[in-house]
């Protein structure tokens, strides 16, 4: 017979407000084999953790039950305390009776029996607990970097610096992301790609990291500390070892669309570099605009390379399939911007004058198509009169967006501000609902752009833009002075919202990861772990995981980064050791556990005829015990028995 | 002969007897019947959008219960009337409590069950703007009408569903099928003022003559509405200070169905169109196709 004890925690009066603590302590004091009940205002304080250790040792306790809160919370608190007063640490058990109890419940009477069920029951599993020691596995000491945006280069630097290999997985042909596209940052104005190309080159110098251009994340297996993923590379047609960009291929080719890299305000050749910029610096072949591969219909611009003498094309080659092996994944997925044509009211895609914000950006560019000119894109007239739409198909819960993209007030403002230095004789106006400028230097920024840049802010939306012969005419509201504004604007600048990148959900899915309602990765706890998903081993930096700002998404990054190295700092892991056990003597060898298994930890020993566990692959899950018919499989800690037992306790 | 159950409300058996004349000879035309439902009684207007509409709701729900009993489909015209209707259908739906405080009051009882269809719904999406192109006899060859919806048609837009609230196209695209020229305009979603007109009717006016001007403006030589009050005001606006609308000839306001009744070959008389709406248009479609004739 073991030697219990009970310990039951008010936790102040969360617990105490709900369930008589006095009432269900003394009804635990008289189940046979409890030896102590206590209760404890905290039990998780020092005070409570002393009166825990004390009592086992003075008791000469076997094992423990502590009535407190969810074993998310505290476990591990507990069986620490347990291992530290000479037990083993899976002598410990949490009876959850606060959010499976007195949070969901009023009735104190009612709740006080319920509370004493989960007591019961809890005694009755910690009696049949085996002692367990945690498996060690080791640890592959090298982390995937998945997106090459600014937040993806800087967790990868950052890790790579201390020294452990990484592999930094981007989907387009060159790292650098939304950032890249970018003119100046707020509020310093700093040129946006002169901050981001040398931490572009950094990553593509240092032999720490290993940029997968073009690729994205196809499988991920394994577990944290040791995952295994398949990393998909589209054909690279052009040699990145070789090419020097002499350009000589893009003179020749005759295939153009549009170019994304400027928001599609200028065109680009099939055969492309991404931008001036971009790391590798290699040119890309893209297949879908190429005029036709299989079977080749063109071929000019390997003609043209191959004349003088570079060979650098090779028009054959194949998708390419890398297999990983990494102890932390960081997903760095990043943003795209709002759908703008959605919002009919302001005629975005049928006025050519209503543009995104990024389009402006990229207008405002010295590398963009206007080369920093601002330009109509009707007409290619200077504009003097510009209409700037914040909040544009965001707070809207019915009809778009409901939240805030936390950026938008702070670039409308610099595109205000930068207007009004490039057309000095112009006028911005700004329509706002509120001006969210919280962070070090923003307010002070916005209120330069106000003043200096005598932009005018209109407190008010805006409810329909249409064209009137050149001019857009913009029919708003100015609350502050209760008047309908309308405006003869040159051009109309819609700040829409960030939502998280094609094909983020998907990844999430790889990963065994969540998303949000909105679809951004989901943090395993809002306040106090905001740089991990809830899944072991996968971190998360970046506007994929909420809207941010650069200084934010920096920051982010190396969190993530060092909360990733925390992981590969040391050669092993400790895992929890409750996984699936197989009795061989029971396993009739008819392999229905195998593809049960999420996880791929059972597999069938072929010369014995009967399934094997591996252990370091188990999550504890259950499911193959379930699927198991001759009951050859258990949990260990959580066998049928003790559930039974479990059962039993709860109907007496 | 489809058939399908029909609310006329009392505009259209006062005020507005053409546009329900209109109606049900084009619908014959287009070999639909709409058969009036029995019983019928006033939407309620206006009050059963307020925020307190248990007592409001009484009457639709009426409506409602006895339509339910002869169909599951009910067809409205005046977009007043759609909106009301059509609202309080989803009201029922959604909100339960009041629903069953509307039922205990009335004696008669709405579950629901019964979906209010708006005709141009019915053009739209059961007979298909390409059979109504096909079955039109004297297509109305370029005439540059300028589609009103207002806003009883199209909003609130989460419980309308009829159309893209900002940019709307269902009428555009009838009066395509129907040969017509519509004219894009701004004011086109714009208010008309409503029942302002009876206590403020300035400001009903500053809005009605916006829409009218700024259509006439973009080459709109008369306007197509769906809603009796709508052509009230718009034609009252013109009507009231004749200086404002430049000197020119006042733009004539016709039903939507008053057109496509004489694309399919319905006589003007049976459309109650006047002598002044016809002069209009037909002297707009001959100028329309001497213009196109011209190289």
């Amino acid at each position: 017979m073991k030697r219990l004890g009970v310990f039951v925690c008010h936790c102040g009066l969360n617990i105490a407000g709900t369930v008589n603590v006095k009432e269900v302590t003394d009804a635990a004091g008289k189940i046979p084999d409890v030896v102590v009940a206590a209760d404890h205002r905290y039990l998780c304080s020092e005070p409570g953790q002393a009166l825990i250790k004390d009592s086992i040792k003075q008791q000469r306790l076997d094992a423990i039950v502590v009535a407190a809160c969810s074993p998310a919370m505290h476990e591990a608190t507990f069986r620490n305390i347990a291992r530290a007063a000479g037990l083993n640490r899976y002598q410990s058990e949490i009876a959850n009776i606060r959010e499976q109890c007195s949070w969901v419940h009023e009735n104190i009477e009612k709740a006080t029996e319920k509370a004493h069920v989960i007591i019961r029951q809890s005694i009755e599993k910690v009696k049949l607990n085996e002692l367990l020691d945690p498996i060690t596995v080791p640890v592959t000491r090298k982390a995937l970097v998945i997106g090459g945006g600014i937040a993806g280069i800087r967790a990868a630097l950052d890790i790579a610096n201390s020294g452990h290999q990484v592999y930094l997985v981007e989907k387009t042909g060159s790292i650098g992301g939304r950032m890249a596209q970018l003119s100046e940052t707020f509020p310093t104005l700093d040129c946006s790609i002169c901050i981001l190309g040398p931490l572009m080159v950094e990553a593509y110098r240092n032999p720490n990291i290993k940029i997968l251009r073009l690729s994205e994340v196809e499988e991920v297996k394994g577990f944290v500390g040791n995952f295994k993923v398949k990393v998909r590379q589209a054909p690279v047609y052009v040699d990145e070892t070789k090419c020097n960009s002499c350009a000589e291929c893009v003179k020749v080719c005759p295939a153009e669309v549009p170019n994304e890299f400027d928001s599609g305000l200028t065109w680009r050749k099939a055969i492309y570099i991404p931008f001036a910029q971009a790391v590798p610096p290699a040119y890309v072949l893209d297949a879908k605009s190429c005029l036709g591969l299989l079977p080749q219909a063109c071929g000019e611009c390997k003609k043209a390379c191959d004349k003088l003498g570079m060979s650098c094309i090779n028009l054959d080659a194949h998708p390419e399939t890398h297999e990983l092996e990494v102890g932390a994944i960081i997903s760095a997925t990043g943003y795209e911007m709002y759908d703008a044509a959605r919002l009919t009211e302001y005629g975005y895609g049928i006025y050519p004058d209503v543009m995104t914000s990024l389009e402006f950006e990229r207008m405002l560019s010295a590398s963009g198509p206007t080369s920093g000119v601002i330009r109509r894109p009707s007409d290619g007239r200077i504009p003097k009169e510009v209409v700037f739409i914040q909040c544009a198909g965001q707070r809207e819960p019915e009809t778009a967006l409901a939240y805030c993209s936390k950026i938008c007030c702070m670039y409308t403002a610099r595109h205000a501000m930068l207007f009004h230095h490039k057309v000095p004789d112009g006028q911005a106006y700004v329509f706002y609902m509120d001006i969210r400028a919280g962070g070090k230097g923003y307010e002070e920024f916005v209120k330069r752009a106000q003043e200096e840049g005598r932009v005018l802010y209109l407190r008010g939306r805006v409810a329909k833009v249409h064209q009137e012969n050149d001019k857009l005419v913009v029919k708003g509201v100015d609350t502050l002075s209760e008047k309908t504004v309308q405006i003869q604007a040159d051009i109309v600048v819609l700040a829409v919202g960030m939502v998280p990148s094609q094909g983020s959900r998907e990844l999430a899915n790889r990963l065994k990861a969540s998303v949000d309602e909105n679809g951004f990765f989901a943090e395993a706890h809002p306040k106090l772990r905001p740089l991990e998903s809830a899944t072991a081993g996968i971190f998360l930096a970046g506007a994929g995981q909420a809207p941010k700002d650069i200084p934010e998404t920096v920051a982010q990054a190396s969190g993530a980064a060092s909360k990733a190295l925390n992981l590969l700092s040391s050669p092993t892991l400790e895992r929890e050791p409750t996984v699936a056990r197989i009795v061989n003597e029971f396993c009739s060898g008819c392999g229905i556990c195998v593809p049960a298994c999420p996880f791929e930890a059972l597999s069938m020993n072929r010369e014995r005829k009967i399934a094997e566990v591996a252990e370091a692959l188990c999550e504890g899950c259950g499911t193959c015990v379930a699927s198991c018919p001759s009951g050859a499989l258990s949990l260990r800690n959580l066998t049928d028995t003790q559930i039974m037992a479990m059962v039993r306790a709860g109907r007496s | 002969m489809q058939s399908y159950l029909y609310f006329p409300g009392c505009s259209l058996r006062t005020v507005a007897r053409d546009f329900e004349d209109s109606a049900l000879a084009s619908a014959h035309a287009l070999g639909l019947e709409l058969k009036e439902m029995q019983g019928w009684l006033c939407c309620g207007a206006v009050y059963p959008n307020v925020a307190d509409n248990v007592m409001t709701n009484a009457g639709p729900n009426r409506i409602l219960s006895r339509a339910r009993g002869e169909s599951d489909t009910l067809v409205t015209l005046c977009a007043g009337c759609h909106n009301v209707l059509k609202r309080a259908s989803l009201q029922a739906k959604r909100n339960t409590i009041k629903q069953e405080q509307i039922n205990e009051f009335n004696e008669e009882r709405y579950q629901g069950g019964l979906s209010v269809l708006h005709f141009l719904e019915i053009l739209r999406d059961r007979v298909g703007f390409g059979a109504i192109r096909e079955a039109v006899k004297a297509p109305l060859r370029g005439l540059p009408v300028g589609a009103y919806y207002g806003c009883l048609l199209l909003r609130p837009f989460d419980e309308m569903k009829l159309d893209d609230p900002h940019r709307p196209s269902v009428l555009e695209d009838l009066l395509l099928s129907i040969g017509c020229m519509p004219v894009d305009y701004p004011s086109r979603t714009d208010c008309c003022g409503s029942f302002l007109g009876v206590g403020a009717p300035d400001a009903m006016a500053l809005l009605s003559r916006n829409v009218v001007e700024t259509a006439r403006s973009h080459g709109a030589r008369l306007l197509a509405v769906s809603c009796p009050l709508c052509k009230y005001n718009l034609e009252a606006s013109q009507k009231q200070d004749p200086a404002t609308s430049s000197g020119s000839q006042p733009l004539p306001v016709v039903y939507f169905t008053q057109l496509l009744g004489l694309a399919l070959g319905v006589s003007p008389e049976d459309l109650r169109l006047s002598d002044a709406q016809l002069r209009t248009i037909r002297g707009s479609i001959k100028n329309a196709v001497e213009s196109m004739s011209q190289p």
